[in-house]
């Protein structure tokens, strides 16, 4: 090591050790790359674009919405802008964005492994998801898509006159990247965990993503076969899904939801795994009822798989099939309060500090909590005729997907922003982005449900004029949060730069990506490490430092 | 977890981010199994779509059913087990090292592989030649027109996907005989060959349960 030998005769900056971001530099070395931090970073670029693109979709359609006449856009345009916001967001932002980004750079080092099992299966599944962000970018392009994100079979197959069939291969094709991504992730738990890290040593986070992991391997075949019919059906007239030929566009439903709402708990999953991580670690407690929380993500992966007919509550579905979903859909509640439980009660008597990710963690509890209840009344069979189409509709699943998804996915990018990084971001704008966020937040989608209880269907560009005060609110309140969306990505890339240094472990947290440095090496462990104790033991770790 | 560092720990074969070859190899199979699992949900959502038009509609799927040529579709069923057999034979030679035995039995799949996929070209051609490709061409004397034309949607969907991943594997397969005429195969290092045997078994399995379906639901009773 004769470099170090000189250095240490030169006053000046210490040397630095090589990481996996200084490596290598050459764009090859990116674009090749099979090790999971950089093909982790890779993901983190597509879906932020995706997440600007699909912002912009939004933003056009609150603008529509801020006068009952439809007078920014014409009512086939406005369809456009709504299917296409559902599309970026949903297949090339929520899905990929925690298990991609977060659970590539940490599974791994979590479980003290050198990398996934199979690194360049890592990367294809990033090529994969580029081919679908081609596909659907093409779609745009050409003149967008109107049949909304579900792409409902028969105006999907019969009706529409614009870009259907890219915009469902580009769903079609991403999903093999989360195939990939999945089944990488599902063999990685089972067979590279570190000597001593048994199964119920892992980490939550590691358990949500498994059980994540789960959803995309069992549900998304089941999407790509048919969306594939789907498209066979709008290129060939096959019939399967035309009520003309005998076919049930029902059917293409039952299919679509099959997939889909599990998809709703592959989006919340890996963020459930994300407070877990952090409100044990800003609570200086264990977290409380680690069992139950590990197998409540099982649990909300398993009944998941069975709630899909409560889309169909007013398609014609027989009621006894309606009570049925009816009831499994109360069901998944139990697993889901489980958490919030045992999250509260791992705050109860801890020493709690307010850091960046914590704030964004009790956004999350309180915004996934409404989220979650409102959707027991969608679950209820008679109210569900209601509201069914309405903006309450609309509000519940944005609760779930932006107040809790996004949420967990921006408390998590600060909390492994040091570890991914080594640098530290300014916690005064991340404080003031965070709470920002929450303001803007409920002021967009909190005078939904009040439109959506009295009566106002989604997806058309006009509405009467006795709506307008909520809509003014909820359009005023989406550039609070655009600009809690904005200032995290300004300060964000500010700090790759000008940020102070971060240790390895700047939380005093727990946890095996900790005991790396900031940012890891090429291969994270120098040697594997043996795993001796359960996760989370902060009482142990706070009498080590006093 | 079990121990891994000894044994092959420093086989040529192992990859960087595994301890050992033996929990590399462990992986591979189980990742082969994980994507087989995904494979019976793809083909699960045809299987499930066939179910509810078959119930729906059993006449025409039965009268769909009689225009399929049963000794071709018998052929090719025996063709499918043959060759599953010669890949069970190739993994064995493989596991055993008996390097000609394995390039023998590769090139017996993928010649079987082959002649089903052949085969299956003339009954494509046939149903063309009758106009019993589902679309604007498609003719049916009976009045049940629509439900006839989804029983040949399902038989193209389902076959047509079955048949691709044959392409596929032949494709491997081809693969697999340069490297086994390169000798990189043996008893230290037959996971590629026998995740590829997993995958060609159950291409074959999907047929065992497509064959009745779509072939012999007419001819019962």
């Amino acid at each position: 090591m004769q470099t170090s030998h000189a250095m240490a005769e030169v006053p000046g900056p210490a040397p630095q050790a090589l990481d996996y971001l200084n490596a290598d530099y050459g764009i090859r070395s990116w674009l090749f790359t099979i090790d999971h931090k950089r093909i982790a970073i890779l993901y983190l670029l597509m879906i932020t674009i995706m997440f600007v693109v699909g912002g912009v979709f939004a933003a056009a359609v609150r603008l529509e919405l801020l006068t009952p006449q439809g007078d920014a856009f014409e009512a086939d345009t406005y369809n456009k802008l709504f299917t296409m916001h559902g599309i970026v967001m949903i297949f090339f932002f929520l899905i990929p964005s925690i298990p991609a980004v977060l659970g590539n750079f940490c599974l791994p080092l979590m479980i003290g492994a050198r990398d996934l099992a199979f690194p360049r299966i890592n990367l294809l599944s990033w090529y994969v998801y580029m081919v679908g962000a081609v596909f659907g970018t093409f779609a745009i392009v050409a003149g967008g898509v109107d049949t909304g994100w579900t792409f409902y079979t028969p105006y999907s197959t019969t009706a529409s006159q614009t870009n259907v069939i890219p915009a469902v291969l580009a769903g079609f094709i991403v999903g093999f990247s989360t195939i990939l991504t999945g089944l990488n992730f599902i063999v990685t738990v089972h067979k590279m965990r570190a000597p001593g890290m048994t199964w119920f040593r892992m980490p939550l986070f590691v358990w949500a993503i498994y059980a994540t992991s789960l959803i995309q391997m069992l549900a998304t075949p089941v999407l790509a076969i048919t969306l594939l019919l789907l498209v066979l059906e709008r290129g060939l007239h096959i019939g399967i899904f035309d009520p003309a030929l005998g076919g049930d566009p029902v059917l293409f439903q039952h299919m679509f939801w099959f997939y889909s709402h599990p998809a709703v708990y592959i989006m919340i999953l890996p963020s459930m795994g994300v407070v877990s991580e952090i409100v044990t670690c800003f609570s200086r407690k264990q977290i409380f009822g680690y069992t139950f929380v590990a197998f409540s993500s099982l649990g909300i992966a398993v009944i998941g798989f069975l709630v899909w007919g409560h889309h169909l509550f007013v398609s014609g579905q027989s009621a006894y099939a309606g009570m049925l979903f009816s009831l499994l859909s109360f069901l998944v509640a139990i697993p889901s309060a489980i958490k919030v439980f045992n999250w509260t009660a791992t705050l109860y008597k801890g020493k709690i500090s307010w850091d960046t990710p914590m704030l964004y963690v009790f956004g999350f509890i309180g915004l996934f909590t409404i989220g979650g209840l409102t959707g027991l009344f969608l679950a209820a069979l008679g109210l569900d005729v209601h509201l069914t189409d309405t903006y309450f509709v609309v509000a519940h699943f944005h609760y779930i997907m932006v107040g809790g998804a996004i949420m967990g996915y921006l408390g998590g990018l600060h909390y492994w922003w040091p570890k991914i990084t080594g640098r530290l971001y300014p916690e005064f704008w991340a404080k003031i982005a965070a709470v920002n966020i929450f303001i803007g937040f409920n002021l967009t989608f909190f005078p939904q449900f009040l439109l959506g209880y009295l009566g106002m269907p989604r997806r058309y560009h006009a509405y009467p004029e006795e709506f307008q005060v909520l809509n003014v609110l909820s359009t005023g309140g989406a550039p609070v949060l655009g600009v809690g969306y904005l200032l995290p990505m300004v300060y964000l890339i500010w700090s790759m730069r000008y940020g102070p240094r971060a240790s390895a472990n700047p939380w005093r947290a727990t946890g095996l990506e900790w005991t790396t440095p900031s940012p890891p090496t090429t291969h994270n462990f120098e040697e594997v490490p043996v795993v001796t104790q359960d996760a989370y033991d902060y009482p142990a770790m706070e009498k080590k430092v006093a | 977890m079990p121990d891994h560092a000894s044994g092959h720990a420093l086989s040529p074969h192992r990859q960087l981010q595994f301890e050992s070859y033996e929990q590399q190899q462990e992986a591979a199979t189980f990742g082969m199994w994980a994507f087989l699992i995904t494979e019976v949900l793809f083909f699960g959502g045809l299987f499930a779509a066939y179910t509810i038009y078959r119930l729906k509609y059993p006449a025409a799927f039965q009268k769909g059913s009689l225009t399929l040529d049963l000794y071709l579709g018998g052929f090719n069923t025996a063709v499918l087990i043959g060759s599953s057999l010669t890949m069970a034979l190739a993994v064995h030679a493989a596991q055993t090292s008996r390097q000609k035995a394995l390039v023998i039995f590769l090139a017996a799949t993928l010649l079987l592989g082959s002649v089903f996929l052949g085969v299956k070209v003339i009954e494509y051609g046939d149903k063309f030649h009758h106009h019993h490709v589902p679309g604007p061409d498609f003719r049916w004397r009976a009045s049940d027109r629509g439900p006839a034309q989804l029983y040949f949607s399902l038989y193209f969907a389902m076959t047509g996907m079955h048949a691709l991943h044959m392409v596929v594997g032949v494709v491997v397969l081809a693969v697999l005989i340069v490297m086994a005429l390169r000798r990189r195969f043996g008893a230290d290092y037959f996971t590629p060959i026998e995740n590829f045997g997993l995958y060609w078994h159950f291409v074959d399995i999907v047929w065992i349960f497509l064959f009745p379906l779509l072939y012999l639901i007419g001819r019962h009773g």
